[in-house]
């Protein structure tokens, strides 16, 4: 067992709407990584995967409010710090993000190294802009960005590019825990494989502790990440390494989402592609029972009132359904 | 997984819908000159699913334009339906546009934002001649329409475009093409802005719509994984020309071409290793 380096614990925000309606966003989230590990998350549009991230770095900012739970990064308990504090002790040298827009992210009026300076400038005023230059061209050059790109405005870079410099950028300060939310999603696939080699470089050589990795392409996820949670409605529904995710999902959700997977391999084009039917439900009255029960295949009455604890099973996995283990073996053997 | 095979059917023989010959597209003059399309042939049958997969700035766009008529080819020939494709007014321009359509990459961006869904259908119903009709059966057409792609038009009437989730959207432009009955379908990357789960059900449409209605796809994508699952046959498109094409099993499981066995091995898979060694993050500087 490594040394934890963020943990999360039961927590939960909402988002507040112009008319006042609570829509409980992330509902009871709890999980923990460890250093030198790497966690994805998987799940469809609107299931909270983006929520959870930005929860997560304790800077919260209306619509979304805290509600309850703890985040802790390496020992230190950030959940209700005041957000001035988050922004100039944690976020970037304690817990960085990149974002899903990295295109946009950037401004387009400045300098790439103005980006850098202000980084590191809210946590250390008294950095002179030399060393600030020293800095970013020494990780420049060692993640193979052209140092040339540090003079450059956001629009001379390619697509690709852009999101590498992000990747630079928010990692500067060596965060213990980075929050990649869909980093590859825009990109094709020849750019999609610098950005997560540059990803890796960033982990083996420890500028990075610890990574969470959101994306809803599962082979991506599989190929990068230690473990996979999949998330639906707010809640977590199954937990375990990439290997047991995706070729044993337990969850009917997750038996689902490995069904959607499309690759360029042999004897993957005969079967059919398993969609699941509907929508998530309304997270502003969620349901009582279990979240996924309106869509899935095998719901029984009890599904849609009891509520539904988390089942841990196996080594470190997890799943929440009302069946057993047997039962949904049982099930999926008659498809 | 339920095992319903597709069933792979040969198209060599069935009689042309759309091909070209030279097809060339030239943006800017003297030094500044961009060759983005460059001297391609291309013969798509009736009743094909093809793809046409490249990288970004392959060209892709810039040929489904050129099928689509909405610009000129700089040189070559298109033909429809065996003879010489004629856009010279826009008389001619709608004649074509009752034979081809398309899906567009952004379902945010493809509706009018004024029109109600109802007048988006209505307009469908019309063009296909369904002037005459009783409201009763344009009721009935529109909600099979919004049946077939999982909708329930009930519940979409008096709403606009915007009032819909990305994946709805795109459904409901399957929707009018399910109304319109084209001969040739032009889908371009109309899976890109959406999950992975809504992916599925977009494709299963897509194929089912082709089964019952006979009509050619042509989906343009930069997913090789996509485009083995859905497609008959596969164009590869780099720099503006067909590097590779054949049949979908033939090129991707067996590729020939240098860039084809690079844009494969770029793709993430779960049976083999992702060999990342390969890249060289230099390499783009």
């Amino acid at each position: 067992m490594g040394k934890v380096m963020l943990e999360v614990r039961n927590l939960k925000t909402k988002y507040v709407t112009r008319f006042h309606e609570d829509v409980y966003a992330v509902d009871g989230v709890s999980f923990a990584i460890e250093e030198g590990k790497s966690l994805g998350i998987a799940g469809e549009s609107g299931c909270g995967k983006s929520t959870l991230a930005l929860s997560m770095m304790g800077y919260y900012f209306p619509p979304l409010h805290y509600m309850s739970g703890d985040i802790i990064i390496d020992g230190q308990n950030i959940s209700g710090m005041d957000p001035d504090t988050v922004r100039k002790t944690i976020l970037g040298s304690e817990i960085a993000y990149i974002p899903q827009a990295a295109m946009n992210a950037l401004n387009p009026t400045q300098k790439i190294i103005r980006f850098l300076e202000d980084v590191i400038h809210a946590h250390d005023p008294k950095k002179s802009k030399k060393e600030i230059r020293e800095m970013a061209e020494a990780r420049f050059a060692e993640v193979g960005l052209p140092l040339e790109a540090l003079d450059k405005h956001a629009v001379e870079l390619s697509g690709g590019m852009k999101q590498r410099t992000v990747i630079a950028v928010s990692t500067i300060l060596n965060p213990k825990v980075l929050i990649a939310d869909e980093p590859s999603s825009a990109l094709d696939v020849t750019s999609q494989k610098l950005v997560i080699k540059m990803m890796r470089e960033l982990m083996e050589k420890g500028h990075v502790k610890s990574m969470l990795f959101i994306t809803h392409e599962l082979p991506l996820l599989y190929n990068v990440t230690d473990d996979i949670m999949v998330m639906y409605a707010g809640q977590i529904v199954e937990k375990g390494s990439a290997k047991e995710m995706v070729f044993d999902p337990v969850h009917p959700y997750s038996h689902g989402l490995m069904g959607s997977i499309l690759v360029p391999e042999e004897g993957t084009r005969g079967h059919k592609l398993a969609a699941i039917p509907g929508a998530p439900p309304n997270l502003k009255r969620p349901p009582d029972g279990c979240r996924f029960a309106e869509r899935c295949k095998y719901a029984t009455a009890d599904c849609r009132y009891t509520s539904i604890p988390e089942k841990p099973f196996g080594d470190g996995r997890m799943y929440r359904c009302v069946k057993s283990l047997d039962e949904l073996k049982e099930v999926y053997s008659h498809e | 997984m339920n095992e319903t095979a597709r069933v792979q059917k040969d198209f060599t023989n069935a009689p042309l819908c759309l091909s070209g010959k030279g097809v060339t597209k030239i943006f800017g003059f003297g030094d500044k000159k961009t060759v983005a399309v460059d001297h391609v042939d291309f013969a798509f049958h009736e009743g094909e699913f093809v793809s046409i997969v490249g990288e970004s700035g392959s060209g892709k766009t810039t040929l489904s334009k050129m099928l689509l008529g909405l610009s000129n080819a700089t040189e070559g020939e298109i033909y429809f339906q065996g003879k010489l494709r004629d856009i010279s007014s826009g008389h001619k321009k709608k004649e074509y546009w009752k034979g081809i359509q398309a899906i567009f990459q952004d379902p945010f961006s493809s509706f009018n934002t004024f029109q109600k869904i109802d007048t988006v259908l209505l307009d469908c119903i019309n063009m296909r001649g369904g002037k005459g009709l009783s409201k009763q059966e344009k009721f009935d057409l529109m909600s099979e329409a919004c049946h077939f792609v999982n909708l329930e038009f009930k519940e979409l009437t008096n709403k606009y475009p915007f009032e819909l989730s990305g994946g709805q959207m795109q459904r409901l432009m399957i929707a009018r093409i399910f109304l319109l009955k084209p001969k040739i379908l032009l889908a371009d990357e109309p899976t890109s802005m959406v999950d992975a789960c809504s992916r599925a059900t977009i494709l299963d449409m897509l194929l089912n719509l082709r089964d019952e209605t006979g009509m050619t796809v042509i989906f343009i994508t930069h997913d090789i994984g996509l485009a083995y699952y859905i497609s008959d046959s596969v164009y590869i498109m780099e720099h503006g020309r067909f590097v590779e094409y054949g049949k979908a099993d033939e090129v991707i499981l067996h590729p020939q071409a240098a860039y084809t066995k690079r844009l494969i091995s770029d793709v993430p898979k779960i049976h083999e290793e992702w060999d990342l060694s390969t890249v060289d993050l230099k390499a783009d500087a």
